[in-house]
Parts: C-alpha cells; structure tokens; sequence
C-alpha cells in the first residue's frame, strides 16, 4: 500500500493506504479527526469540507494521495484550547447550528469566504454557500453568524 | 469505489507512459467528476493518473491579444485572474459560475472540456469563443472539438495541455441551473469575436452546440430582441425531472436575448 | 436567574463541542475488533427471489460472514413492527404483513435488504456484494397511490388484498352531508401532497456488539429516542430481555421523524453481532438513505369546503389516499389518520367535518413521520381550500379567516374531529402577522414588482398542530403501542453540581441548554453547573423520545415535576436546618427561607446536608435525587399565521420567496433564540416542500429517480430569505411550564402560504407542488394560450 505524508493542523502526519482512500477516510479513520463529516456521495453537502494549501475543499472528492505533501486544515485546528475562532464563536453567539453536523464544513467554508471577501453582504453569503447544504436552520442565523463573524475577523 | 493504481505524473511523457502502461487508466485532473463517478464504481479504472504535478499545465498566458489557460487551471484560478478579468471578462464570469467554491477549488479547464458533461460550462465558452484546444499532439479549434455525449476529438494517447482564447469584442453567458444539481439546465454564451457572432448552447442537448439561426440574427441586429423570438425546436433536446425538451427550447431564447442584454 | 432561566436566549452549551469538532455521532464511534457491514439492496421495485448465491462472496478478501432472509428465519428473527394499530370502519385492524429485516423471498422497493456483507474493512464488504448473484423474478411496480386501489395494479402483499391496509373515517357523515345541503356555497379541490426524503445531514448508522459475559447486546443507533428501539428490538425482534440490551443515541445529526424508527440496519447489526462475536458497523451513504430512510407525505385529496352566503364555513368533506409504501414502518399507520384528520378543524369553527382515508401499499420505501407527521398534510388541504373559498366568494383571505376562526372565549373548544383544543387567540397572530408583513402594503409592493415586469403574490397560512401527542390512556385506545408520557431525573452532587436526566433525545433541538434553563431557573442552579444527560438507555430512566414537538411540553415537563419534588424534599431540609416548620418554609429559585424572617439555606446548603446527613430531619431519606415521569392530561396546540410573499419571472417561471413574515404562538418560551432557530428550520423544510423537493418513482420500473442530491432538490442558501419572526403567547393551561411545542411548525405553515402566494400572483386556483420553475413556466403557458 502506497505511504502519504502532509501536514494536518500544522502536525506531520504519514500512513500507508489504499490508493483509493479519499482524503476524509485518511483524516477521520487514520488521524481520527472525527469532526470533518460525511454527508452525501455526491459532493454536494460540504459536510466534508477542510482547507488544503489554503483552499477549501470538499475532502470526500479528494484522494488522501492528492493531498500528498499538502497543508491540511480542518475543524480541530481552529481553536485555541477553550477559545474559539472568532468564526466559532459567531455560529455560537448567533445560534447558527443545531445538530451540528454540517457545522464544521459550514466554518471551514465560511473561513474561504472572508479570505476572498473580508465583507460578505448576506446575498455574498448565502451564493457562496452553494456547497453547503444544512437541514436544521433553514440558513437565517447561519448567514447572521458568517457576517457577524467575517466583521469579529476584520477587528 | 474499486481499488486502482494511483501515478503522479512527474512529465506529459511520464503521464502517457503510465497511462500506455495501464489496463484500463485515466487521467486524473481536479476529479471533480471522475471521482465521485468512481465512488458510485460507476466507472472502475485500474490506473488513475494525475496531472496535478504537471506545473507547466498551470497559468494563465497572454497569447495573440487573447489568453492562453492551462489545463491544470483551477476555475477559481481562471475566476479571479485579473489577466481574465481584464481580456475576456466572460470567461471569468463563466469560472465563477461553475458548481460550488470548492469545486472551484479542485475542478481544471482541461478536465472538464475533456469529459465534455453535457451540463458543463466551459464547452459553452470554448465553442461560443471559438477557442482552439491544445494538446500534446496538435491544435483542435472548438468547433472541432465536441463531438457528443461526454465525447470529444480526443485521442486515447492525446491529452489537453491548454486553450487559446481569442479576445471577443464583446460576450456574455447566462446560466439557468438546475435546481437540485445547480448544473446548467441550459447556459447559453453569446460572443461577437473576429470571426462574427456566435451562440454557444450547454445544458440543452447531448453536446454543446452552436445555434446558427441566431448567430445570423444577431449579425444584423445585435439586440436582444433579435433572438428573443426565435423560437428553437425542442426535437432531441434533453428532459428530465427538471425541465423537459420544450422548456429547454424556450429558455435558449430567453437566456440568449438575455446573453445579448448583457453584452452591452 | 434571569439571564439563564426560562425566557433567556442562553446561547447553547452543546455548541463548543460541535463547532470545535468534538461532538460524537454514531459514525464517529469505532468499538475494538469490529467488522463493517454492507447491505446488498434489491435494483428491482418487486420482485420474487429465485436464488442467492454467495459462495464467491464468501471466498472474497476479508469477508467475515454473509447474511441472507434464510438466516433470519433460521434464527426466528421477528418482523419489524409497526406500533400503532389503527381500526376499520368495520372495526377491524389494520393490515399487517410481515416485514422481514432481509428478504425472505420477496423485495418490494428499490433499495430492499437482501443480504449483509459483513468483512474487515467497508470496501472489502461492499467488493464482495458485488459477487453476490441473486436471481430475480422482476415483477410489476405500482409507485402512484392513487392508482394502487385499481384493479390490475401490482399486489404488493397476499395478506392485504387491492393493496388496502386500511379504509378508515372520522366525524359525523350525517351531519356534514346535510350541511353540505344548505351550503351557499362549495368550494372543491384536488390536491396532492407531495412525497418527501427527509435527508437529515447525518446518514443513518449502527453499530451492533455483544457481549458473552453478561449475555448482553449494545446498539450504538442514530436514534431519535432508544428506549422506544430497545423495547421493539427487544420484544418484538429479537427476542432479547431488556435488561440484556443498552441501546446508545450519541450525537445525533438531525432527525425530522426519519431517526425514529426501527429500521432492518440497526436490527440486523446488533443480530449480527453476536453471531460472528465482533461489533459490526454500518453507516448509511447518502444514496441508501435516498433508497430506505422512512419517507414523508404522499397524500392524494378530495376535499370541499360548504359555506353560507357569509363564508361561514358550515362543512369539510374530506377523502384522501395515504400511501404507506412496501411495508408498514414503526408508526406509520397513524400519521394519516390520528395526526392528519383530527386536525381538519384548522383555526375554525367549521361545526360538521367527515374525513375518509385509505392507506395503501405500494413498492416504494415505507412512508411514515416526517416533520409535521399528518399535520402539514391537514394545513395544506385546510388553508388551500380557505384561500381558494376566498377568492371565489371575493373576500379578502384575511377577512375570511378571521370571520371564521375560534374566538379567545371558546376555549376549551370542542372540534368535531375529536380533539379538544386548550387555549389560543388566532386574531391576535393574525394581526401581528399582517403587521409583520405590512399587509396593507402589499398592492404597492406588487404594482412596482409589475414594473420591472415580475409577478407577485402573497399567501396566508393559518394553522393549528397538536403536539405532545397525549394522555397515554386516550393514545392508547386509538391504538397506540406504547405509553406517551415522558421522565425527568434531577440529580444533584454534594457539591451542589446537577445533572438532569430525560427521556427525549436532542438531535439539533438544544435540549441540553433549554432543559438546564428550567432547572436553573427553579432550582437556582449555575447553569454552568448543569449537564443534561441524554440517549443512553443505561444512564436514563425509560423515556419516549423525541418527536412530534414534544420534548419541552412533555419531557420538559416531567423535568419540572422532579424539580417540584427537588423542592419538596429540600423544604424538609431547610425546615430543620432553620429549626422552622415545614409550612413554613418558602421557596423560590432555590433559595428556601423562613417566612417573614432573613433566614434561609440555599440549594447548594441543602443538597450538601442531603448527602452529609450530619444535622438532618430524623427519618428523611439521605439524597438529593429525584424522579418524575409525566403524562400530560392533553396534546398542547400551538397555533399561527404565516404569510409569505413572492416574486415570479415570467419569462423562466422561477419563484422567488421575497418576504416571509412567520407569527408563531408557543406559549411559554423557554430559550426564544432556539425557538426562532427551530422556526426558521421548519420554514426552510415546508418552502422546501411547496417549492424544491419531490420524490419520484418511476411509474413503470419503480426506480427511484431522485436518488441522489443531484436530482434531489434539498433548500439551499441562495433558495431562501431571511425570515421575519413575530411570536405570542397563550400559555398551554394544562403543562406546568405553559409551553406548547415549536420544532414542526414552519414545516406545517409554510408549504399552503406559499403555494397560496404561488397561485395568488400566477391568478390560478390551483397548481400542484413544487412549484418548480419548470411546472410554473407550464402554468404560464397555458393561462397565456387561455387568455389568446
């Protein structure tokens, strides 16, 4: 089986995998980074969403071997201890999850946004949010959290 | 998915050789469509080989007055180009409107005329453009290019390694997408070039395809009413859950007077 | 206790879990040693099985065992049952076929459990399926239920002969055909409630696992509520004591009804599990919750409305076909019946309603509860057939409810569909709905709509649900299975830290912060200082679970009873502690003090002598713990007015939603951020339904055509506005807490005020949901060709 090797939340990680294993079985069943999720095999959910190089992904339509060498971020690494991103806490402080699931990939997704444009308006938010289908909010305080942390952020 | 061989290609010559070596091997671009086919094991290649080591299939070139696109670009790199905003504004226009953010991220110009989905956008802009695609072996013009249902001109051992466009004077794409997958229903480019107008139709049929009765209307009149009456023959135009043939037929005029509107 | 108590908007001790990526959802859990099930699914929408043949499956790489329906009858596994007996006209019971966890010789929908792979590793199962060969004997599909009942369709089960599983009627036929008789005026339509998926973001998973010391399974389950799946797999399925079985629900990642079942997966892992001695896990792919969640809807309707010269609705006939799908799943048959047509009163006074409903097999997924259950079926037929009444008798839809709906004097009122509603003021939300709104403003709105040559149209919905489905005694005679009470547990430590323990489950509600508020804000507790524990069967008391809106007005419930026996006890406490008399000890926000005087213990004081009983009430029991399990005396009826308002482009028929004023009355509110919240989530699935979402089979082959998020319309951010929230409050008067219920209502109100907005500005009586760009633009057409 082939090795990869990257670097996930600033941590060399390497292990041997089938040449078929996307880059969410690697993170989640190699490094038990459990919170980047699996929501549809489509690639439509953003459940799944971490940032490689930078970029946000969806990591169920990436092959851990496409990462090889790579910078990977996700969800773990965002906080610091007990303090939360300033995009965390705006999710909190603006009531912007509910069962949490598609949560992480909501943030992650969030995060690329407000590196392309620092001051999203609502309209921004909710068309970059295309790959990011969530079931429980109906989006309102999702939208509200993005704006209202992208602001945390520009402070 | 089946499991396979993975090579990341280090050359176009290492890549062929890999892929000549292979039972059954495919070029693995951005992946934004092989692999989630893969995944369905509604395909099950044995080999899959990746371009993405391949840096001289990336940037964005001045060419000729246009711009010639690596294969390897991302759509978000061709998005937020200044060189593309700047030269051909539609183009980017286009790379912004393709699926989602991060499949922006991951998809290539060069992956996603080479599939040739019927619902994709870049056909619309490499035959409304009259673009010429380049591979490792010759110079493909556009019109040459589609050839049908997820079919091309390409050769098994032929890999595209960049699209030249020319710069239109002016041109626009409009897009309806389709609720559910947000693919185009019907997109529609309308582009005045050198060579004259042209009218670019995605999502509409098996293969993108020009519609020459506009084209002829716009060169006389470049107004949105022009082709807004033209009426398109709904006959072996694509139906499904989300829009049959004759819904398809009449919103290639609306989208195309819109095309039009836009072009200013 | 303000800040935390009841009526704070407390931001939600779950969050820093889920946001930080902490939280554990089933898939997230790997027990030692385990194996991964695949299920092999029937392609075919009917079909005979022939033959299994697994032999090369068995030699594959990794491959631990293969099941099949041979196995399960081998081992007398029971049928998955469902637990809600509804009766005939004639008296009779529903009909029952059995309904194997894998086929026994028979597959009735796309996606049928066939045989379980269970190997090393995922992919090695699901290679191995592949070299299962299964011969088929394809027979006929029948997907439509209104053709299900015709002679010539496909029989889906021997035992329920023209594909009937029931033919069932409420309310008075005399009565309501004579009123009929004296009607000014009828007004009739035909309509269809659309199938839905419900696609919560979390896919379905299971982990089974036994262990031979103590005889003794675990199920790991995305459940809604596991001590109603214990009960099933225990009693019904496999024939386990209860004792020998802990079901886990951690985190679960949304639900809407489909998590609340017993499905074949969770059955046959936990089945599984001891027969190979290794913990088998299986996670859904979104393509196989497509294919086996529990889908919702599916109505096919007659309805009329009489009236008298006034719009005095004076009579509702209703006649509606129910389609079940392949097999009856946990509480499928009372969803039509029980939570629909009880519900046919609406807001109004209407004095005569008769309904009629026939539940029908057919060979696509089983059909059962989704958000709303029955009752965004009832609104859609109640508030189409209203604004369609108003438009033809010419009065303004608003005016039209109003002169018929329940005054603030009539309650308790008496419905003719049996249910008797506790308290509301229907005006008063309408009121502050138009406000919201700016109702008046609506012509203004639409005349410069017109000018950038855009059609609009606004839409009322007046609703009314019944949540908390209660008491036990009254379910139980209209033939539920089970009890519908719920258990609270108050714990606390010496140190004064509390822990609550409740029977409902949170899968996205926020249970873990609205239930520390109550505690908090009567015991005076640090929320901090609180945990609620929840979806373990061996950390809670029995408890039902949560659907159908009644975790706060139930479970919530029983939490407050504990804390009043809490109160009870700590009195006793106080009394000796302040050498004071029982009597005379007041109590509030867990402060206890000697009337009229300073003296007083707090409920740290008093839970720390409860646990150092040093200086302590002679014969009082140590401890300060306590139990209550609550049945309600009623279901509680939250009610409201929605009102949406859209846009639609002639040239390509999109819909778009421009304004949506939603004025909700939930009686007490606990936390109105989470409520909002849970509003906002109903809105979004019931725009969802009237506008997005549809499921189709296809008619001939029985495949399921939106299979997949691709095909599928799921809601998205750019589909939806923001939303404008208004509530009042009409406390329920028969719950200590006064609160009535929120999770189902956007689903409930919005799909009627928006197809009501729909039709409103494409000036047609009626079109079929979803008003997809595609159908609209087919609307167009033809009114363009009517009116040439």
């Amino acid at each position: 089986m082939p090795t990869v090797s990257m670097t996930v939340n600033g941590k060399a990680v390497s292990a041997e995998v089938e040449a078929r294993t996307l880059l969410v079985q690697f993170l989640r069943d190699k490094l038990s980074l459990t919170g980047t999720h699996v929501g549809c095999d489509t690639s439509q959910c953003g459940a799944c969403v971490v940032h490689v190089d930078g970029k946000s992904v969806k990591s169920c339509t990436m092959l851990a071997a496409q990462a090889e060498g790579a910078k990977v971020a996700t969800i773990e690494g965002l906080a610091n201890g007990t303090e939360m991103h300033p995009m965390q806490a705006a999710f909190k402080e603006h009531h912007g999850l509910q069962c949490g699931f598609c949560t992480p990939g909501m943030v992650m997704s969030a995060l690329d946004l407000v590196k392309h444009n620092p001051s999203p308006s609502e309209h921004d938010v909710r068309e970059w949010l295309e790959g990011n289908i969530c079931r429980c909010t109906g989006y309102h305080n999702i939208v509200k959290a993005i704006t209202a942390g992208a602001a945390a952020m520009r402070r | 998915m089946h499991d396979f061989h993975y090579h990341r290609a280090s050359s176009l010559a290492d890549a062929l050789k890999a892929l000549a070596a292979a039972k059954d091997g495919r070029l693995l671009a951005g992946g934004m469509t092989l692999l989630p086919t893969v995944k369905q094991r509604l395909a099950s290649p044995s080999d899959l080989v990746d371009l993405a080591g391949l840096t001289e299939l990336r940037g964005i070139r001045a060419e000729n007055g246009g711009l010639g696109v690596g294969a390897m670009t991302t759509h978000a790199e061709v998005a937020h180009s200044p060189d593309v905003r700047k030269t051909i504004p539609v183009l980017a226009a286009l790379a912004e409107s393709i699926g989602d953010p991060q499949v922006r991220n991951r998809g290539t110009i060069g992956g996603s005329i080479a599939n040739n989905d019927p619902a994709a956008d870049y056909p619309a802009a490499v035959l409304g453009l009259d673009a010429t695609v380049v591979t490792n072996k010759r110079k493909i013009k556009a019109d040459d290019f589609f050839k049908g249902l997820f079919e091309t001109a390409l050769g098994e051992d032929e890999i595209v390694t960049a699209v030249h466009f020319p710069r239109p004077e002016k041109a626009a794409y409009v897009k309806f997408p389709s609720p559910a997958s947000r693919y185009a229903l019907v997109g529609v480019l309308v582009a005045k070039t050198a060579g004259g107008v042209r009218v670019a139709v995605t999502g509409a049929g098996a293969c993108v395809f020009r519609v020459k009765e506009m084209e002829e209307a716009l060169a006389k009149s470049f107004t949105a009413d022009a082709v807004k009456g033209i009426k398109i023959p709904s006959k072996g135009l694509n139906s499904d859950l989300h829009g049959g043939a004759d819904y398809r037929a009449h919103l290639i005029s609306v989208l195309a007077g819109r095309a039009v509107t836009a072009c200013g | 206790m303000a800040d935390t108590g009841i009526g704070a908007s407390v931001r939600r001790k779950e969050d820093f879990r889920f946001l930080t990526g902490r939280g554990t959802y089933t898939d997230d859990i790997n027990r030692p040693n385990q194996a991964h099930a695949y299920f092999l699914r029937s392609p075919h929408a009917h079909a005979k099985i022939k033959s299994i043949d697994v032999a090369a499956a068995k030699k594959a790489p990794g491959v631990v065992s293969i099941l099949t329906g041979a196995d399960i009858v081998a081992d007398k596994v029971g049928s998955l049952i469902c637990g809600w007996v509804v009766k005939d006209k004639q008296g009779n019971p529903h009909k029952a076929p059995a309904h194997p966890p894998l086929a026994k010789d028979t597959v009735r929908y796309v996606g049928d459990h066939v045989a379980v792979v269970i190997a090393e590793t995922l992919p090695q199962a699901r290679d191995a399926a592949e070299l299962i060969k299964v011969d088929y004997q394809v027979l006929p599909a029948v997907v439509d239920p209104a053709r299900a009942l015709d002679p010539g369709a496909a029989q889906v089960h021997a035992e329920a002969p023209k594909n009937l599983c029931y033919d069932w009627e409420i309310g008075d036929k005399a009565a309501t055909e004579a009123a009929f008789k004296s009607a000014h005026h009828v007004t009739k339509l035909d309509l269809i409630n659309n199938r839905l998926i419900p696609n919560a973001m979390e896919p379905r998973a299971a982990i089974g696992e036994y262990d031979p010391a103590y005889e003794s399974y675990t199920c790991y389950s995305t459940s809604q509520n596991p001590h109603v799946l214990r009960l099933i797999l225990c009693a019904f399925v496999l024939g386990v004591p209860e004792h020998k079985m802990r079901v886990v629900a951690p985190d679960v990642g949304g639900g809407f009804g489909s998590k609340i079942y017993c499905y074949a997966e969770e059955t046959v892992c936990t089945w599984a599990a001891r027969k190979v001695g290794r913990p088998v896990k299986w996670t859904a792919e979104r393509g196989e919750s497509f294919l086996s969640d529990a889908h919702g809807r599916d109505h096919v309707t007659h309805a009329e409305l009489a009236m008298d010269k006034d719009g005095k609705f004076l009579g509702l006939k209703v006649d509606t076909i129910a389609n079940m799908g392949s097999y009856l799943s946990t509480f499928a048959t009372c969803v039509p019946t029980y939570l629909y047509a009880t519900l046919l009163a609406g807001q109004y006074t209407t004095p005569a309603i008769y309904c009629e409903v026939k539940a029908v097999f057919t060979t696509t997924a089983p059909v059962d509860a989704y958000r709303g259950a029955g009752r965004p079926e009832a609104a859609y037929l109640i508030e189409r057939l209203v604004e369609t009444a108003a438009r033809e008798l010419k009065i303004d839809p608003a005016e039209l409810r109003r002169r018929n709906f329940i005054k603030p004097h009539q309650f308790p009122y008496q419905t003719p569909v049996a249910l008797q509603y506790d308290s509301g003021n229907y005006e008063r939300t309408l009121d502050e709905a138009l406000k919201l709104i700016d109702y008046k403003g609506f012509p203004a709105r639409k005349a410069e709509s017109a000018k950038r040559g855009k059609l609009r149209g606004i839409g009322l919905s007046a609703y009314v649900e019944a949540c908390g489905i209660a008491p036990s005694a009254v379910v139980g005679s209209l033939g539920a299975g089970v009890g519908l009470w719920e258990s609270g547990h108050i714990r606390f430590d010496p140190t004064g830290s509390v822990r609550i323990f409740t029977g409902s489950h949170s899968h996205g509600q926020g249970h873990e912060t609205t239930n520390a508020q109550i505690v908090s804000d009567l015991l005076g507790v640090p929320i901090d200082k609180i945990e609620v524990v929840h979806g373990d069967t061996d950390r809670v008391p029995f408890g039902m679970g949560t659907y159908g809106s009644r975790s706060a007005a139930v479970g919530g419930s029983a939490i407050f009873k504990a804390a009043d026996k809490i109160i009870a006890k700590g009195k006793k406490i106080a009394a000796h502690l302040l050498e004071a008399a029982e009597q005379d000890i007041e109590h509030a926000h867990g402060v206890f003090k000697v009337k009229g005087t300073d003296k007083q213990k707090t409920i740290g004081e008093i839970a720390f002598a409860a646990y150092v009983p040093h200086n302590y009430p002679a014969g009082l029991e140590p401890g300060l713990d306590e139990t209550a399990f609550y049945d309600p005396a009623n279901f509680t009826y939250p009610a409201g007015v929605h009102i949406g308002e859209v846009e639609i482009d002639r040239d390509t028929g999109v819909v778009t939603v421009v304004n949506w004023a939603a004025v909700d009355d939930f009686g007490t509110v606990i936390n109105p951020m989470v409520v909002e919240g849970q509003v906002h989530g109903g809105i979004a699935q019931g725009i969802g339904q009237a506008l997005l979402e549809n499921a189709v089979y296809d008619k001939e082959t029985g495949q399921l055509l939106t299979g997949s998020f691709m095909d599928y319309c799921m809601p998205r951010a750019d589909d939806l506005p923001s939303f404008k929230i208004g509530m009042t409050h009409t406390p329920c008067p028969h719950n200590p807490l006064g609160v009535k219920g929120c999770g189902e209502a956007g689903a409930i109100a919005a799909p009627p005020a928006l197809m009501n907005a729909v039709t409103d500005a494409l000036g047609v009586r009626h079109m079929e949901m979803p008003a997809s760009p595609a159908r609209v633009w087919q609307v167009l057409q033809k009114t363009a060709k009517a009116a040439e």
